[in-house]
């Protein structure tokens, strides 16, 4: 059974039926069939952190899950994310430190960033890098995008002691 | 690259993903969490015709204690082991390990059974599995098999497991009183696969390892255990003693060269881990240099 699968899933809080067939990633499925290209493709392989998005609250490679594999789950990506207003902060922070170049990365940094955030207050600059060690950027050498976490960190601490 | 097409079946139970695997045979490949099997498949490294995905089968998750035994189920993710306090009490080497594992959003997907029957040697829980003395339980169509550890892993991407078979769960004896544990691995970024790697438990008492299974990855196409290790037990170490153990671990590896290391320079950080390791476990820093003054 080579033929189309039916999923049924959640994409930005939008329910989404399908036809899709087994051998297509997450990521493709959003790029190609719902247009939502901010998830970007990178290595295909699971090494670069492009393609990253959460399912079920939890960030994962998109290429390296199954579109069949998310039948009945939660998909959020960085439109979902950018739209709700949940880092507007943090892209503000990535702005003014000139974290992006290329802007490639920039929509899996977002969201491997704002994975840490979610679950530490007060990350270090060592657990930034270990938490984004995953993602790769090829322009900006990493020192502002770490830049631009910690200060994400330290402006939400301010904001609810 | 995109991964070939296949054929997908999501089986409900154990007994059906076991048919599905008698009837497709090696034509057909288990998908956990994916995190190996689908790279290699959008490599083209695999195309096979049939995907039994297993991720329905809720039984196979979670991890439980009793016996003076630690069971953990094949779709355990690795973010699981990490965050789990079963793990951290009875099997803290583990927890050490799997903080090695990848990065954070392949370790929410990542499964501890389908890392084992990935087996890929530069691995980290293959090696803790052999260091912890488990035992891998496997179902077939003749019922469960427990395969030792020590046994299961029989070269690169290859194991005990018949193509028949599904690995449903790992046992490993809990923690003792006065065990300790070392874990540590070198590679070119945090998350990469290891150049070399040591996985290690002991007894330690009275200064002295009345225990040690000392077992290295990377080095081999299988976990390593390291002989060398012996000359270590009941006996108070030495500079001397340690640096003779080194030697005698140069001996008897014989690591293959890639991309990122040759023989002789993997050879060199399995000195150093080995000597960090018996550093640690004894609390002596002085050992840390390998014996060297």
């Amino acid at each position: 059974m080579t033929a189309p699968l039916s999923i049924t899933l959640h994409v930005n809080g939008e329910r989404v039926e399908a036809q899709v067939l087994p051998r297509l990633n997450l990521a493709d499925f959003l790029r190609e069939h719902l247009k939502l290209t901010g998830t970007h493709v990178g290595c295909e392989h699971g090494v670069c952190g492009a393609c990253t998005v959460r399912v079920d609250g939890e960030i994962v490679r998109s290429c390296l899950t199954l579109a069949v594999q998310t039948h009945g789950g939660f998909v959020e990506t960085i439109e979902g994310l950018s739209d709700s207003g949940e880092i507007v902060d943090l892209q503000e922070a990535f702005r003014q430190r000139n974290a992006l170049q290329c802007g490639f990365c920039t929509p899996g940094m977002l969201i491997a960033a704002q994975d840490l955030l979610k679950h530490e207050r007060e990350p270090d600059r060592a657990q930034i890098r270990e938490h984004l060690s995953g993602n790769y950027c090829r322009c900006t050498g990493y020192q502002a995008i770490v830049d631009a976490v910690e200060e994400t960190a330290r402006v939400r601490r301010e904001r609810k002691p | 690259m995109k991964a070939s097409a296949f054929s997908y079946a999501r089986p409900t139970s154990v007994s059906k993903a076991v048919e599905l695997l008698v009837a497709h045979g090696e034509r057909a490949k288990v998908l956990a969490g994916g995190q190996s099997l689908l790279p290699a498949m959008n490599l083209r490294l695999l195309a096979p015709e049939w995907i039994v995905d297993i991720g329905g089968l809720s039984e196979l998750r979670g991890i439980s204690v009793g016996d003076g035994r630690i069971t953990i189920g094949a779709l355990t993710r690795h973010a699981d082991l990490l965050r789990s306090v079963e793990v951290a009490a009875h099997a803290p080497l583990l927890g050490k390990a799997t903080g090695h594992i990848a990065h954070p959003a392949i370790r929410n997907r990542g499964t501890i059974g389908g890392s084992l029957a990935h087996a890929d040697p530069a691995s980290e829980l293959p090696a803790c599995m052999v260091a912890l003395d488990a035992t891998v339980i496997a179902c077939g169509p003749a019922g469960e098999r427990r395969i030792p550890a020590t046994e299961f892993f029989t070269g690169t991407y290859e194991t005990a497991l018949s193509a028949a078979e599904l690995l449903v769960a790992v046992e490993l004896p809990a923690a003792s009183k006065n065990s300790a544990h070392f874990f540590d691995e070198l590679a070119r970024r945090h998350g990469d696969y290891a150049i070399v790697g040591l996985a290690a438990q002991a007894v330690v008492e009275n200064d002295r390892l009345n225990e040690l299974r000392a077992v290295f990855f990377g080095v081999s196409d299988r976990p390593q255990p390291a002989k060398a290790s012996a000359s270590l037990i009941k006996t108070t170490v030495t500079p001397a003693s340690l640096s003779q153990a080194l030697e005698a671990l140069s001996e008897e590896l014989d690591p293959p060269e890639d991309q990122q290391a040759n023989g002789a320079m993997r050879r060199h950080l399995a000195k150093i881990l080995l000597a960090r390791c018996v550093s640690e476990l004894l609390d002596r820093p002085e050992l840390g240099a390998g014996g060297r003054p």
